[in-house]
Parts: C-alpha cells; structure tokens; sequence
C-alpha cells in the first residue's frame, strides 16, 4: 500500500495524474472522432459513388489494420507530415509535435471509423417518413437536421457510441509506445523502478476496470435521457 | 515514395506474416474453447458459478489487452513459485505469454458471443428434441452446440478480426510479428508512409479472406 502513497514516497500523486491524462486523451480522441464523423458521415450516404468510395476507404483501412501499426505512423511519420506542410509555406525549422496531440489524433482516427459506422447506420434506421414531414412542416434544412434528425439518431446511437468509447478508452493504453505518460506508461515507470511489475500493472487494470465501469453509468444516463417518449 | 524500400521489404514482413498467422490460429483455437467453457459456465442456475464466469469475461473485456499481456509476461515472472514450478517453461517464452494473453482476452469475447446464441435459441427445438426421446447430453452436442455455432458466426467473425489486429500487440513484448518488423524497419530507415503501406495491405489481405470465409460460411450453414 505504501507503494500507492501520494507524495515523494509513492506512486500515488504520479497514478492520480497519468489517470486524468487518460481521461484527457480518450475524451480528445472522441471529440476527433466525431469531427471525423462529422465529415465522413454524409459521405457514406451520399449518392455519389467516388464520395463514398472515399468514405469506404477509410472506414475499411482503419477497421482493417491494426491500431498499433496507425499509432506508429503518426508517431514517426506526424513530424515529417506537418514539416512537409509548413515548408511548403517557407517554414523549415525543426518541428516537435507533443505525444498528447499525436496520440489523440491517431486514436481519434481510428475512433472516427467506428463512429462514422455507428451514425450511419443509425441514420439509415430513422424511418423516411420523419425525412419528408419534417420537409413538409416546412423547416429549414438546418432545422430539419438538428430538431428532427440528430435527436432520434442520438437515441438509436448512443449504445453503440458507448462500444466505441470503451474501445477508444482501452485503445488509450497503446499511446503509452510514444512516451506520452498515460495509465499504462505511468505503470511500466513505476514497476521499472520499484521492480514490482506485478502490483503495478494489476493496479493499471484496475484503474481502467474503473473508468469503463463508471463511464457505462454515465452513459446509461444518457440513455436513459434520450429515451424519453419511447 | 521509396519504391525500392517497399519491395525490399515486402519478403521480410511477409515472413514475419507467418509469426502473426501462428499467434492468431494458436489464441483463436484456445480461446474457442475457454469460451465455450464460461459460455457453459455462464448458463449455470448456480449463482457462484455464473457470477465467477460473468466477473472473468467482465475483467477481460474491460481492460486493455496491452495490461493483460504486461501483467502475464512482465507480472506473472515476480512471483517464485511459480518460477520453481512446471508452467515457468512456459510462462518465461514471451511467444507462450502472448498466446496465453490473447487466448484468455478472446475467450472472453467468445464467451459473452456464445453465450447470446445459446440464449437465442427457441425453447422449442430443444422440447422438440426431448419430446423426441433424445438424452440430454444429445441434445445439447448435436443440436445446441450447431444452432449456437450457425448463430454466433457473424459475431464470431468479427472477434476473429479484432484478434488478428490484437496480435499486433505481440510486438511490445519483444515478438517480431508483422508489427514488430514494421516497427523495426521505420525505425531503421525513417519510411513510415511507404512501410505502413505494405504491411497495412498484408494485414487487409487477411481482414479480406476472414471477412470472406465468414462470410461463406454463413451462407453454407444457413438453415433458413
């Protein structure tokens, strides 16, 4: 237990922080995903057959190849990316970009293929008589998407978001390869030094059993919320 | 693009393609079974027993599998007994490791996807077979265990391609599966575009022939 005290002396203080950085990246990574969603989405249910050509592509490479492999991509290949970009605009120092935003964004790719899936098939399922009377009331297409659309998809996608943010959550831990002091990274310095791994990585599962219990409980809320009327 | 690297090292990552097929088949075949054990054990009236089968598929399905490798490979060696026992011949090879790890993980997931198809089964074919005068034993080999397998294959096909991406891990406890050569190779030669690209297309080619196969199969089996 002494090994758990918050302080100089323990592992506490160092657990507490690499949980919240977690939190941090899985909560970065979902919102990534959903921009991604947001974008490949319509896409997907587009009449155009390259548009969805595109879309199929992404959804299929991601959910086809590992994450580790994608995470290592962004990991050596983010730097060179973004300087390739900046020396077009006559930037040629060196750039380092942080674990925090390559992390989130490799994960929040792969998110987004999950996601991007979970919406489209939750608009699909919404009956297309709620398309054409809300065209009939005579809203806006603004207002035909977000009053009418978006919260009856909400309902019908927010079990199968819940999937997708507990794969995102445990996804997390192999952010820990570039260095970024998460959960998992946080442990393996712990048991590096204190050489207890046993203790440290069982306490890491415990730390992640937490979090997927305690976001299911939320998301039942939710749930719960968005079921009103039915 | 660096053409050369990527023909250059298609014949490494391709032999390292052998190390992840043996990982995936060895789990998967191990794993079916640990499934259909707790999938059993899940089914039990006896509430010890299924809550101990339902708490083991929670845990496993609730922490990363990068923690549940570490804790076997890295954790598991700590404790002396078991060094001075029989399994330490096993429990030292990182290979052995990563197959118990996924093995265990994917039973999980093969439990809760059996479990849903024995449930899913009409009470009636089963009163139908015991109407007709067939044991129990019978009924439950030769007619649960078919109905549930034709059941549960598009569930199942999946696990299968969430496994074969989960072997990928095999590569942080030293194995050089594809990833671990992948790995290996960016950073020997800093090309991470050109060999993401051959060894994403290895690991496609598979999710396309499982994808594939499942799908046949589905169709072979359907009673419909």
């Amino acid at each position: 237990m002494e090994l758990l005290a918050f302080g100089d002396t323990g592992w506490g203080d160092e657990l507490f922080y690499a949980t919240l950085m977690t939190i941090a990246v899985s909560i970065t990574a979902m919102l990534i995903g959903f921009l991604f969603a947001l974008i490949f989405t319509p896409l997907k249910l587009s009449k155009n057959k390259f548009l969805n050509f595109v879309a199929n592509t992404y959804t299929t490479i991601i959910r086809g190849v590992p994450e580790l492999l994608v995470i290592y991509l962004f990991f050596f290949g983010g730097t060179g990316a973004v300087m390739y970009v900046a020396s077009i605009f006559g930037y040629n120092e060196y750039i380092e970009i942080n674990a925090f935003i390559t992390g989130a964004f490799a994960i929040g790719i792969i998110s987004g293929a999950y996601s991007t899936e979970v919406f489209r098939g939750a608009i699909q399922s919404i009956d297309q008589g709620q398309f054409e009377a809300s065209k009939v009331l005579g809203l806006s297409k603004f207002g035909q998407f977000f009053k009418i659309i978006l919260p009856q998809t909400l309902r019908l996608a927010i079990p199968n978001l819940s999937n997708v943010w507990q794969i995102t959550l445990k996804d997390t831990s192999l952010i820990s390869v570039t260095g970024l002091v998460e959960i998992m990274r946080q442990s393996y310095i712990a048991a590096g030094s204190t050489r207890d791994p046993l203790f440290f990585y069982s306490f890491a599962a415990v730390l992640y059993l937490s979090l997927t219990f305690l976001s299911m409980k939320l998301i039942n809320k939710l749930e719960v919320k968005y079921s009103r009327g039915y | 693009m660096d053409l050369e690297l990527m023909i250059n090292s298609f014949p490494k990552l391709l032999n390292a393609t052998v190390v992840t097929l043996k990982l995936l088949s060895a789990s998967l075949i191990i794993g079916l079974f640990i499934g259909l054990l707790f999938a059993i054990l899940r089914l039990n009236k006896n509430v010890f027993i299924n809550k101990f089968a339902y708490v083991y598929s929670y845990i496993f399905r609730g922490t990363p599998l990068l923690v549940q490798i570490f804790i076997i490979y890295f954790g598991l060696g700590q404790i002396e007994y078991l060094r001075s026992t029989v399994l330490w011949v096993v429990l030292k090879e990182p290979y052995w490791c990563a197959i118990i790890a996924f093995a265990l993980n994917t039973g999980a997931y093969t439990s809760e996807i059996l479990r849903s198809a024995f449930q899913t089964i009409k009470p009636g074919i089963i009163e139908a077979g015991k109407s007709l005068g067939i044991p129990n034993k019978i009924i439950f080999y030769k007619i649960q265990i078919p109905i549930a397998i034709r059941q549960s294959l598009p569930a199942y096909g999946n696990e299968i391609i969430l496994m074969m991406k989960g072997t990928s891990l095999a590569s942080t406890v030293t194995l050089m599966d594809l990833t671990g050569v992948a790995k290996y190779i960016i950073s020997t030669t800093f090309k991470p575009v050109e060999v993401f690209v051959v060894a994403g297309g290895i690991y496609l080619f598979m999710t396309f022939i499982i994808h594939n196969t499942i799908k046949f199969l589905e169709k072979k089996y359907n009673y419909n």
